[in-house]
């Protein structure tokens, strides 16, 4: 398992980490305070936005809290023309990648199947959450092979070489969607990334269910190279994702990372952990926590109080303006629901939502 | 008679013991339905009862749950199969559709094909995409399939005894709005073979058919119907597939108006095939065409619109004015 900064918050690679460091050496330490702040940012984001379900603002939560080092890392180490396909718990990729974080508000108050354009610019083509398991595995490697025959990878240019990354998690490598998505990466070498956070459990089916050898070698039969990292060192995420995607845009071909992480919360906010999990488990992965790390690995190369307050501060900010604006969203009228069915007229649109309108009004000269 | 008040969830889950308890065969299949008890709890106690080989806790696979449960009833187990969410049936699509509804046939009758899945369907739970979708009309399209729904406890509870019992493939979709509301539970007997419809408030006016949760929606219109002066006939259809249509003419003879309402859109769905052929029978008889009142032919909207997109009592009320307008 690659690791670089021990749960202690030392730095101590791993032997396995050998062939990383190089892309690590690139950080600066204004990088690392770049972590740590969203890290700690979208964390207090994540507690905003459960305590407004809590409160009755929102359908459902699904929280990131644990998973941010894996999250952080492997965000940092995308460039902007790569595309990025997300599973539906990557809140710090989405931050990192410039989505606007009240559009996951949007989605999970009821108000939005999507939120955000992933072309447009501002949106640093961060696709939009997919709630079917395993799906968007497949598009992505669509995507990938998009990209190979527009013949943007290993143009001699790397800066401009396109890659893609896709994030699911430990239960989603069951669904047949993510092996033919094997299978298609593989036939056409795609240059891709495939990041599994294994994050122990798919609801409340421990991850052993789903696998009975580690994650990271489920590609290897498919033809596709893994490498397992510690998820909670956002050292490790950032250096193995470099360069498995350095790999993706030269023209490699697919790879696959497994991140050992831990769901601290609940799955969701309509689910009750405590029903099949240990309190002991869950305190030990706390021990291993990503942002308790990093902080300590910061304090101890010189950082001071002032630059943690006020990284608290900016994330209480964060999470106040994002609660102002939770509140006053609103839904659509009911146009938007005839909307954007089809992309062309469509008479069968036309006609309910003329109906509709009629209905609607019928009520409103009876008032 | 033995009668016990109870929410619809624990009565399939009271149910789902009685058939586990009388044949050692029935397995239950799928995703957190073990330790968890499932998401809504449906087979909560069931793993503890009768141990992790008689209920499992599946890998996160629906085209691998209900494949391997075809193979399991060609070895001699009847399994039960729990779907977590109705958007999420279509990965097992395939399997259900070309092999478990089909087996039976292209082994010219030599297999039966005794599974059961469990789909938690319907909407007015204000969840996310996937969760709250109406799919029946792709499986009854589908010959070789049965298809049930029960509208309360007492029906859940007997109608999945039954299922299980039989031979046949059976879809058994639950209304999950209507998981929690309680309702007296008969034990001793069932009164109603699986595929019969049944009347549940007689009516002289308009006959209203729905089926699953729509059923307490038609009768909350049938009660505001009534003290606007026109009596509602209520028909539960229980069975969408095969359809018991003889309740529902016999009582079209009386009132010669016919609604049938639903949660799923109204393009080629069950609503459709119904008018159809309520229309081939009993064309003299009808006051009115047969109206329908559907959910639109669109995808289900987002939570916060779909007070929008479901039909109300107001819907059923406005077809019910515009049936007895004729
Ligand atoms: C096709 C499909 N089946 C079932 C579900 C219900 N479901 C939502 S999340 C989940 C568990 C996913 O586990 P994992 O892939 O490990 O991701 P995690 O939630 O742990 O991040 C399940 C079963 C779904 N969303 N899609
Ligand atoms: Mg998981």
């Amino acid at each position: 398992m690659v690791q670089l900064l021990t749960p202690e918050g030392k730095f101590a690679p791993s032997a396995s980490a050998e062939e990383f460091l190089p892309y690590f050496e690139k950080l600066t330490d204004a990088d690392f305070r770049k972590f740590y702040t969203d890290m700690v940012t979208v964390r207090r984001y994540d507690t905003e936005a459960t305590n407004l379900q809590r409160q009755g603002q929102l359908a459902l939560w699904v929280p990131s809290h644990g998973q941010e080092g894996a999250q952080v890392g492997s965000a940092y180490a995308t460039k902007d023309q790569d595309h990025i396909f997300p599973a539906y718990r990557e809140h710090a990729i989405a931050h990192i990648r410039g989505v606007d974080l009240i559009e996951l508000i949007r989605q999970f108050k009821g108000i939005t199947h999507g939120g955000w354009n992933p072309f447009d610019p501002k949106h640093k083509n961060f696709h939009i959450y997919t709630l079917v398991i395993g799906s968007h595995a497949l598009h992505s490697t669509g995507y990938a092979m998009g990209i190979t025959l527009d013949g943007k990878t290993n143009t001699g240019t790397p800066d401009t070489d396109e890659a893609v990354i896709v994030y699911f998690g430990d239960g989603a490598t069951s669904q047949g969607d993510v092996s033919e998505a094997f299978v298609f990466a593989a036939s056409y070498q795609t240059p891709q990334v495939f990041f599994v956070q294994n994050n122990h459990w798919a609801i409340s089916v421990p991850v052993s269910v789903q696998a009975r050898v580690p994650l990271y070698l489920r590609g290897t039969g498919f033809g596709i190279p893994g490498t397992q990292i510690d998820g909670n060192d956002v050292f490790a995420s950032y250096a193995v994702t470099a360069k498995h995607l350095e790999d993706a845009r030269s023209g490699k071909g697919p790879s696959l990372i497994e991140a050992h992480t831990y769901r601290i919360g609940a799955h969701t906010s309509s689910d009750d952990p405590t029903k099949y999990r240990t309190d002991e488990e869950l305190q030990g992965w706390i021990k291993k926590d990503p942002i308790a790390r990093l902080e300590t690995y910061l304090r101890e190369s010189g950082a001071d109080e002032k630059f943690f307050t006020s990284v608290h501060e900016q994330a209480a900010d964060f999470a106040a303006d994002i609660r102002r604006r939770a509140v006053e969203l609103t839904a659509p009228g009911p146009e938007s629901i005839f909307r954007s069915v089809y992309s062309e007229p469509h008479p069968v649109m036309e006609e309910q939502q003329a109906w509709l309108a009629a209905y609607d009004a019928s009520f409103e000269e009876e008032a | 008679m033995s009668v016990q008040n109870l929410p619809l969830g624990k009565a399939i889950n009271l149910g789902l013991r009685e058939a586990m308890l009388a044949d050692p065969t029935v397995v239950l299949m799928g995703e957190d339905i073990g330790t968890l008890g499932g998401v809504f709890r449906v087979t909560e106690g069931l793993k503890t009862e009768f141990g992790a080989h008689r209920v499992m806790d599946t890998p996160l696979a629906e085209s691998g749950i209900v494949g391997t449960a075809i193979g399991l009833a060609m070895r001699g187990y009847r399994p039960v199969v729990e779907i977590q969410f109705d958007g999420f049936i279509f990965p097992a699509f395939d399997q259900i559709t070309t092999q478990l509804a089909k087996l039976t046939f292209r082994h010219e009758g030599a297999l039966s094909m005794p599974v059961v899945i469990r789909v938690p369907y319907g909407g007015h739970i204000g969840a996310v995409e996937h969760h709250q979708e109406s799919p029946e009309a792709y499986f009854a399209h589908t010959a070789g399939l049965r298809l049930v729904s029960p509208s309360n406890p007492h029906d859940a509870y007997w109608m999945i005894q039954e299922a299980i019992a039989s031979k046949d493939p059976v879809m058994f979709f639950e209304p999950k709005s209507r998981y929690w509301p309680k309702g007296d539970v008969d034990t001793s007997t069932s009164g109603f073979p699986l595929h019969a419809s049944r009347v549940v408030r007689e009516g002289t006016d308009v006959t209203i058919v729905g089926h699953g949760a729509m059923v307490s929606m038609i009768l909350q219109a049938a009660d505001i119907a009534a003290s606007e002066g026109t009596s509602v006939e209520v028909i539960d259809l229980r069975s969408l597939s095969p359809i018991d249509y003889a309740p529902i003419l016999t009582s079209v003879a009386k009132t010669g108006r016919l609604v049938v309402a639903q949660e799923a859109p109204g393009f080629v769905s069950l609503g459709s095939e119904i008018a159809a052929t309520v229309h081939e029978k009993s064309f003299y008889l009808l006051e009115a065409p047969v109206l329908r009142v559907s959910g639109f032919d669109t995808p289900f909207p987002p939570a916060k619109q779909e007070a929008i997109y479901l039909p109300d009592a107001d819907r059923i009320l406005d077809a019910v004015d515009r049936a007895m307008k004729y």
